[in-house]
């Protein structure tokens, strides 16, 4: 199955992710992020960093969970490869993410070509296909 | 969607449903065009339904769609019964535009452009991912953000008659670093002193047209020729995650009922949280002129040491284009404070208003409106006429037409450094996609937007510019 597609958006960058599940719908995301600034198919798994996020609902939870990617690439260099361990939890109303993102620091060795700076609830969709598992469709600030 | 024709250059969306108050588009009916392609007319429709709006929303002659509001959106509240948005703001917060005079014509440059460009761009950090070379701590940055420029200038970066011929003299006095979270400011603290990527820019421009003769030497533009400096950014990863926070707060706080788009969410403006916000956003603010304020210093540096002197670099004027600030306009005859959002739009006051600097009180304010890389750019004044038209607003730039991606399908980097440097223009960057993303067919006709500006009244044309060197994030 196709990880994501991106998409056309006057301003920014927009893109739909697909999995079967919404964890694998949740990763492809964050590979789609990524992909609008590096290419992460290139990206080594020398550094690796535990994400977790909480949100009201799973709109939410997207948005801080990709936040993360823009959060450890402008702080800590952090350029993102693969996540590992992706697991979606609800406690009594509200909804929890934890994660492993693998990845590397920036360096000459990686091609930077775009920023992401802001992770918007615009044209946001996270929907349950029949027989096609999950669509995520995004819209990011660049 | 009803759209009626008022005159050759003004429509409105008449108040219908929801409605408070009318939409109003100042655009030419080719600009109209490429509005209603995407959704600047729906979003300028929903903005009209926000508590406390008044008088009419309104959308700029380069608007395109934005997030929750359109880009090119200006739209007053009232303040006791309206309410303050981070989408009527936009995510770069303070995102503007500066611009640098010089006594150098083109011909003193000649020959030396190339190696000016060379050290701006080693001066000025630029790029994605790109730190600054300022060693900053988290108690420095808190001055930074509560003192804006003037932190700059104290700390030897400028002159203090720099301050004189910023917007809100690059200070907004009711920020309040408190309310700006941790992780804004780890994103804040090396990015300081940073032009970013994107659509920011940086250019060496020459004046090629004058058309207020008068006007224009008051600005201290006045001849053909002569060399200017635009610097085009914004409060970087800072300024965006105060929105951010601020969404999701008010989200939480306030809720997303009733709201066509989740990016319109918004709180009361004299609720604690919708002031926490505002002095958020002033924090944002004094950051993103702090940025320019010591990139500007470095520019002079550069051309200092290359062409011996940086003399004669005064400041024309620093505007910012994505900001909601509390101002006096007249509605029905009345003076009245509001809360005014401007989501890529130029404030554009006429003479008289006292915010502006003295020298400039008689002509109106300085309007820089950028276009995009490699085309002209516009040095306009604010007119007495915007104040009914559009709270005092103009346009900012160029406005997007094309996607990144289908940019960067349909042009070549390469073939655009070649197309600029035939036109004598040179260009320094950072990546060859960034290039193509910023391609100047990717963008609305800057001279059609600025025309349709000037036509209209909400600002009038002063000077036409043209890049000869160009530094891209």
């Amino acid at each position: 199955m196709e990880k994501y597609h991106i998409l056309e958006h006057t301003a920014d960058g927009k893109f739909q992710a697909f999995g079967a599940t919404l964890e694998e719908a949740f990763g492809n995301a964050a590979l789609a992020v990524a992909s609008l600034m590096w290419d992460w198919r290139k990206v080594e798994a020398n550094i690796s960093y535990p994400v977790g996020v909480e949100g009201h609902d799973l709109k939410q939870l997207l948005v801080r969970f990709l936040g993360e990617i823009i959060f450890l690439f402008e702080t800590k260099s952090f350029i993102l490869g693969s996540i590992e361990e992706l697991k979606i939890s609800a406690r009594t109303g509200r909804l929890g993410l934890r994660a492993r993102f693998l990845g590397d620091s920036v360096s000459d060795r990686y091609e930077l070509h775009g920023g992401v700076k802001a992770v918007t609830y615009h044209d946001m969709k996270i929907e349950k296909k029949a027989g096609r598992g999950y669509v995520i469709q995004a819209v990011v600030d660049m | 969607m009803e759209i009626r024709k008022i005159s050759d250059n003004v429509w409105e969306i008449p108040r219908e449903g929801e409605m408070k108050v009318p939409a109003v588009i100042y655009a030419s009916a080719r600009l109209l065009e490429a509005v209603k392609r995407d959704m600047t007319l729906m979003q300028a429709r929903n903005v009209a339904c926000l508590p406390g709006i008044l008088r009419k929303s309104y959308t700029m002659p380069d608007a395109h769609q934005g997030y929750g509001f359109p880009i090119g959106g200006v739209a007053a509240f009232d303040l006791d019964e309206g309410i303050i948005s981070p989408g009527g703001v936009g995510y770069d917060i303070n995102c503007g535009v500066r611009l640098l005079g010089s006594n150098f014509t083109e011909k003193d440059i000649e020959g030396k452009r190339r190696e000016l460009l060379a050290e701006i761009f080693k001066e000025v950090p630029a790029g994605v991912g790109k730190g600054g070379v300022t060693k900053l701590n988290r108690n420095v940055l808190k001055d930074i953000l509560a003192e804006g420029a003037s932190w700059a200038v104290g700390n030897g970066y400028g002159t203090p008659e720099d301050l004189e011929r910023t917007e809100e003299q690059g200070r907004m006095r009711d920020a309040d670093a408190s309310g700006v979270s941790e992780r804004a400011l780890e994103r804040g603290i090396p990015q300081l002193g940073t032009l970013g990527a994107g659509n920011h820019f940086l250019e060496i421009q020459k004046v090629t047209d004058i058309f207020d003769r008068e006007t224009a030497e008051t600005f201290g533009v006045h001849s053909k020729g002569q060399i200017l400096v635009m610097i085009h950014c914004g409060s970087r990863g800072l300024g965006h995650q105060v929105a951010t926070d601020y969404i999701e707060m008010m989200t939480d706080k306030c809720g997303i009922q009733g709201l066509p788009d989740r990016e319109l969410v918004n709180a009361p403006f004299r609720s604690p949280l919708g002031q926490r916000y505002y002095r958020a956003m002033c924090a944002a603010v004094n950051y993103a002129f702090a940025n320019r304020q010591m990139i500007a210093h470095w520019v002079r540096e550069v051309f200092a040491r290359v062409l011996g002197t940086s003399e004669g670099m005064r400041q024309v004027y620093d505007v910012c284009h994505n900001v909601a600030k509390v101002e006096t306009h007249v509605i029905d005859g009345e003076e009245r404070r509001v809360c005014i959002h401007r989501k890529g739009a130029t404030r554009s006051f006429g003479p008289g208003r006292r915010e502006i600097p003295a020298a400039y009180r008689d002509v109106g304010q300085p309007v820089i409106i950028p276009g995009s890389m490699g085309t002209a750019s516009f040095l306009l004044a604010g007119t007495p006429g915007a104040e009914d038209l559009s709270f005092s607003s103009t346009a900012h730039g160029a406005g997007r037409v094309m996607s990144r991606h289908e940019a960067m399908r349909r042009f070549r980097g390469e073939k655009i450094r070649d197309d600029l440097s035939r036109q004598g223009v040179e260009l320094k960057f950072t990546s060859w996609r960034g290039v193509a993303e910023e391609a100047a067919a990717a963008y609305k006709d800057v001279d059609e937007v600025v025309r349709v500006s000037h036509e209209i009244g909400l600002s009038r044309l002063v000077a036409k510019v043209a890049p000869v060197g160009v530094m891209k994030g």
